[in-house]
């Protein structure tokens, strides 16, 4: 067999087994470079991976050679690829972004457990996106979990430890729902691969166990997801976390959650249980409506910068949940080509404050006034990003926007309101934003506050290829609409 | 030169001249040279897409496909060859002014002024030659956001209010109506292409005139009541902004929007035949008396010339809503004559402000002696946005009113001419009390104290424009004729 055959494994024990070795480095910078490596490893995996399901979808690699459906097998099909270019594509350049930001606040004393945790994240969304067991899905959860909560009390405010402690608990709960759901499904079906499952679960639809089951599995899955009113954890976790390790997992983090919620819904739900349709849009739209509307007020009164982010991201989510809430091929393209955009322009902006935050030592509004005289490339970077996130024409954000829009048009009546909710909720977004322009741009640098001067040139390159991306994914759509639409027309079950 | 080359070279051109500008900003000279010379190249570029155009030609360039049949995309059609042309064009007087101007006044920033200012014509120009809608709608935000630090261009605390205000206005009419509107036009037609004859046939009821209301309002530019109040709270910026931007380049990028719209999108047969468009009519027949009444209480000058532009915006409005040929002539003529008389005025409202430091009309009793070529012009200018003879203004508002006659719309001919009258007595005003008013005894100037030469050049060639717009008005007349409405 060549190597081929094996890529859906080597995305997850790349990382999963650079991290131990990671742990061993003490000699400065070497971690990060081990880890940096390995990150990219599984991009360019994840990248093959996505030329490999053009060809044949999905892809199912059995572990250990033990058949489905009694052994584990990964199920790589177009939305897993996607979710694992996501995954990878923001591990790596986070990595390649921001080592002075991390020597700056980790520090080399911590480095190697810090990027064998970070590493560890990487490996644990990888194995949520490609297994195709629940189970085994499960025990990826905790490890990425696990392993975000290092990464997360390893900021230098002693405030994380109390984000982190939050996040625990709730993420714990989350993933213990999610658990009992499986069991319950398990205990009626006797089987714990998902296309099994799909097939055994006709014969008990529509008794009570599984009914509970779909109910423990969507909400302990929004829990992770931060779908609102269970964001709670979140902006405080992305606020307190080092600056990079919240572009990372603000870019990929909740979507892996998302992922496994759109699968279950679509792949084992909604085709046998009668009234699961009716259930998740009743459930999930009214909280997406609320997420988008509350997250993105709060983020207009919201002075940190990062915990500003932080509540723009419950709102995106919602934007997400929306479009999965519209059970159409649309709706979901629209949600599915989101998570791509929003990992882009939020990575891209959170890089932007953390470059910011590298200069001025704080992620408060008022602390980067005059920002843009002292910071140009920067600051330009952080509005393109930041027009992407309000949904300007020629970037990403407008793709995903116009799609979310023309499925809510689809829905019919209730869809016109829902529309014009989503456009309010831009012109929320653009009023943040906007206070982010209007301090850095128009506010003179306060008297006694520190000089600026322009972040490091490895951390600005990389910042501009993301926001050029989000010009780039705006112009050109055929790679993220193309995987969009195949993963959405594979899930309602039009093939792809 | 082919058509696509022009179009990307007339793109290219202010893009390049705004980083020409911005480089070279150390040396105020060589910076306005460069201002200058990009002003002129753009110029000509433009106006040689003009012959083909009058032949027929309709040069293309396409940039990009966005999604399915999203594009962005350029396609020079007579219409927006007209606003292409006269921004491009005023935009070399308006340098000249802004530089007599702003070096006049000791302005701060002046770098980032003409880097802005050139990137506003570029957005101009995109919105003139935009061939689908979302390309127009791309470029009208980046017009909206690029003239930004323009109308804020003073930063104190009053500034920075009235330029929130202008862009929020702006912005929010647009992402909250205009988009949406967009959308619902490619859920129906499935394109957004303009396309003579319009792309909305399967549309009918009352859903056509709801969509109109949202563009109509969703194009805030176009300033119709009530989303016009970010007019008036623009007049903080600089003159040379107000007399080109927000006379010409942005709101007459709202009401050839909404020209375009009417004529590409809906089509004038839809719009007409139905009736729909009445509503729309009454609007702007209410904004042409009503602007024009507030504009009467208005002391400060600027404030008065921004209301009466509100007023005159409306007609180009009321010329696409009567939904015939003529209204849509006399729209189009209109964009190009009123902008030549009320950059004329504005120009003559930045010199007084430079030469005397006078904000308020009360003040210039008697100061007509004082600076004799400034109140001639803008004696000129007003005549002209009146529509007497001999200037420009009479063209566009007699196919306005032949519009309004063909059509049988009484009430549209009123307030043509009631509008008329009011603008005798607010606009005439102001040079007959500084030609016969008494001088009030704390203003002591005397002798002949006129602006710096680069503004009376400017206004004498605007001037001398209203009075070549009437004479030489059949050629402009052709171009608006060839609009293809079916």
């Amino acid at each position: 067999m060549s190597v081929d055959a094996h890529l859906p494994i080597l995305q997850i024990i790349v990382p999963m087994l650079t991290a131990p070795v990671v742990t061993l480095l003490r000699v400065p910078s070497l971690p990060w470079a081990a880890a940096t490596a390995a990150s990219l490893v599984a991009f360019s995996v994840a990248l093959s991976l996505v030329g490999a399901v053009d060809t044949a979808s999905p892809i199912i690699y059995e572990l250990g050679g033990w058949q489905a459906p009694y052994g584990i097998v990964l199920h790589v099909d177009h939305f897993s690829a996607l979710l694992l270019v996501i995954i990878t594509g923001a591990s790596s350049v986070a990595l390649a972004f921001g080592k002075p930001s991390l020597d700056q606040q980790v520090g080399q004393e911590r480095a190697p457990m810090f990027y064998a945790a970070w590493l560890l994240v990487v490996s644990g969304l990888c194995g949520m996106a490609a297994t195709g067991d629940a189970f085994n899905l499960f025990v990826f959860l905790e490890i990425s979990s696990l392993a975000t909560y290092v990464l997360i009390a390893a900021g230098p405010d002693r405030r994380a430890l109390m984000a982190t402690f939050r996040y625990l608990i709730l993420g714990t709960i989350g993933a213990t729902f999610y658990l009992v759901g499986v069991g319950l499904i398990y205990m009626m079906t006797g089987t714990l691969n998902l296309e099994d499952m799909a097939v055994r679960i006709g014969d008990v639809a529509d008794l009570r166990p599984i009914l509970v089951a779909a109910g423990f599995i969507t909400v302990g899955l929004a829990l992770k997801a931060a779908m609102f009113p269970l964001h709670v954890w979140m902006p405080n976790a992305y606020t307190f976390a080092p600056h990079v390790a919240t572009v990372f997992l603000a870019a990929c983090s909740t979507k892996a959650a998302i992922y496994v919620l759109i699968r279950f819904d679509h792949v084992v739900f909604l085709p046998h249980l009668s009234e699961h349709g009716e259930l998740t849009t009743g459930f999930l739209m009214p909280l997406a409506v609320l997420a988008f509307l509350v997250g993105s007020a709060v983020a207009v009164f919201e002075r940190n910068l990062k915990r500003m982010l932080g509540y723009s991201s419950v709102a995106q989510i919602g934007y997400i949940l929306l479009g999965v809430s519209l059970l159409s091929t649309t709706g979901l393209t629209g949600a599915i080509v989101h998570m791509f955009n929003h990992a882009l322009m939020k990575s891209a902006l959170f890089m932007a404050v953390a470059c910011l935050a590298f200069r001025a030592n704080s992620v408060q509004l008022p602390d980067i006034a005059g920002a843009g005289r002292a910071m140009p490339l920067t600051m330009a970077a952080f509005v393109i990003a930041g027009l992407s996130m309000v949904g300007v024409p020629l970037t990403a954000g407008f793709v995903s926007k116009w799609y979310l829009v023309l499925a809510c048009l689809e829905y019919g009546a209730v869809g016109y309101g829902l529309a014009a909710l989503v456009l309010i909720a831009s012109l929320l977004a653009l009023v943040y934003v906007w206070k982010v322009v209007e301090t850095a741009y128009f506010k003179p640098r306060p008297a006694g506050a520190p000089e600026l001067s322009e972040a490091p040139p490895m951390m600005l390159a990389v910042l501009w290829v993301m926001a050029l991306a989000n010009v780039w994914f705006g112009v050109n759509t055929d790679f993220t609409l193309g995987l969009a639409g195949n993963a959405a027309r594979a899930l309602s079950g039009m093939g792809p | 030169m082919s058509g696509a080359t022009a179009i990307a070279l007339a793109l290219g051109i202010p893009l390049a001249g705004a980083l020409g500008i911005a480089v070279t900003g150390r040396w105020a000279n060589l910076r306005e040279t460069v201002t200058l010379v990009t002003a002129v190249v753009l110029a000509l570029v433009v106006w040689s897409l003009v012959p083909g155009v009058f032949a027929g030609a309709r040069p293309e360039l396409e940039i990009t496909t966005l999604l399915d049949t999203l594009s962005i995309g350029f396609r020079v059609e007579p219409l927006g060859m007209l606003f292409g042309a006269l921004a491009a064009t005023l935009w070399i007087v308006n340098s000249i002014y802004s530089i007599g101007y702003m070096r006049g006044n000791d302005e701060k920033h002046q770098t980032r002024f003409y880097v802005c200012f050139a990137i506003a014509i570029f957005a101009a120009v995109g919105v003139a030659f935009a061939g689908n809608l979302l390309t127009l709608f791309a470029f009208y935000e980046v017009l909206t956001i690029s003239t930004y630090p323009l109308v804020s261009h003073k930063g104190d605390a009053a500034t920075i209010r009235s330029a929130r205000v202008y862009l929020g206005i702006l912005l929010s009419t647009s992402i909250g109506l205009l988009l949406p509107a967009m959308i619902w036009t490619y859920a129906v037609a499935g394109t957004l292409e303009f396309t003579p004859g319009g792309i909305l046939d399967s549309l009918s009821g009352p859903a056509v005139g709801l969509l109109l209301g949202m563009y109509a309002f969703g194009i805030g530019k176009a300033a119709l009541m009530p989303v016009h109040r970010w007019l008036p709270a623009a007049m903080v910026a600089p003159t040379p902004v107000s007399a080109l931007l927000h006379a010409v380049a942005v709101v007459k990028a709202g009401v050839f929007t909404v020209l375009k719209v009417v004529v590409y999108v809906f089509g004038i047969d839809l719009l007409a035949g139905g009736g729909f468009s009445q509503w729309l009519v009454y609007l702007a027949g209410g904004t042409i008396v009503l602007a024009s009444l507030i504009a009467m209480t208005r002391d400060n000058l600027k404030a008065r010339l921004a209301y009466s532009t509100v007023s005159q915006l409306s007609y180009i409005v009321l010329g696409a809503a009567l939904a015939t040929a003529s209204g849509v002539i006399g729209g189009a003529l209109h964009i190009a004559t009123h902008a030549a008389g009320k950059i004329t005025l504005f120009f003559c409202a930045g010199a007084i402000y430079t030469a005397l430091h006078k904000t308020e009309v009360s003040q210039l009793r008697g100061l007509g002696p004082v600076m004799p070529f400034t109140f001639a012009a803008f004696t000129i200018g007003a005549i002209s946005i009146i529509g007497l003879p001999p200037f420009g203004g009479l063209w566009s508002k007699w196919y306005l009113a032949l519009g309004a006659l063909e059509t049988g719309q009484l009430f549209a001919v009123t307030v043509l001419m009631l509008s008329s009258l009011l603008n005798i007595w607010y606009l005439l005003q102001i040079p007959f009390l500084a030609f016969f008013g008494r001088p009030s005894p704390d203003s002591a100037v005397s002798g002949v104290q006129e602006a710096p030469l680069a503004c009376l050049v400017a206004i004498g060639l605007t001037s001398a424009a209203t009075v070549a717009l009437f004479f030489l008005a059949d050629p402009l007349y052709e171009l608006a004729a060839r609009v293809p409405l079916r």
